[in-house]
């Protein structure tokens, strides 16, 4: 149990790194990306080491800000605004 | 072997297949050189990294109390979500022309290019016509 604790937040720390020397602007929209699902993962695998549900509410937020946020962040690379 | 151990076994098989992957798409993450390649490998956790997790925490969660399957709600919404920001993703990359150019179009055809308008030669000739 811990050791995949571990290792999803090794991966985590591996997208931030990518995250700091990501050369360009999608690069880094990207390793953000790549976060948010790490840290559905975490949560998940928190929720599993706690034996409860509550958890699943705190997963799905998450995943949606994620989206919202990559959508928003992409859409202002591409277009120099996010709502026109 | 009764029912409690098959789910066991069953939960720690899905939770290592998930971290295995959540590493891999670190990993691939990190060591490839292109930014289109490097788009490749976090697909990785987005599908099975994440699933895996979610069917252990399913299988475990009908094993130790009443649990429910709503965590394949989030499983839906990531496998719904993922072709749309990789696909915002890979748009910004040939907005910034940081991966490699595409070919040019070959004459008398058709092709997207990344020219605008008015410096495409073809649609001039289009226009003049």
């Amino acid at each position: 149990m811990t050791q995949e604790l571990d290792i999803v937040q090794l991966s985590v720390i591996m997208a931030m790194v990518r995250l700091v020397i990501g050369p360009s602007v999608g690069d880094r929209i990207l390793s953000l990306d790549t976060m948010v699902v790490n840290a559905i993962g975490l949560i998940v695998l928190l929720g599993i080491s706690q034996g409860t549900q509550i958890y699943f509410e705190v997963a799905m937020i998450i995943a949606m800000l994620g989206f919202v946020s990559t959508v928003a962040l992409a859409r202002f690379v591409l277009r120099g605004d996010i709502i026109e | 072997m009764n029912t409690e151990l098959i789910a066991d076994y069953a939960t720690a098989a899905l939770l290592i297949i998930g971290a295995i992957f959540a590493l891999v798409a670190a990993i691939g993450l990190l060591r490839f050189n292109d930014p289109m390649k490097r788009m490749h490998a976090p697909t990785k956790i987005g599908t099975i990294g994440v699933g895996a997790l979610l069917g252990a925490s399913v299988v475990n969660a009908n094993t130790a109390n009443d649990g429910s399957f709503h965590e394949l709600l989030i499983m839906a919404f990531l496998f719904v979500t993922a072709p749309i920001s990789a696909h915002f993703i890979a748009k910004v990359n040939l907005h910034k022309r940081d991966c490699d150019t595409p070919p040019p179009p070959r004459q008398d055809e058709t092709w997207a290019t990344l020219q605008a308008p008015d410096d495409d030669p073809k649609d001039k000739a289009a226009q003049t016509s």
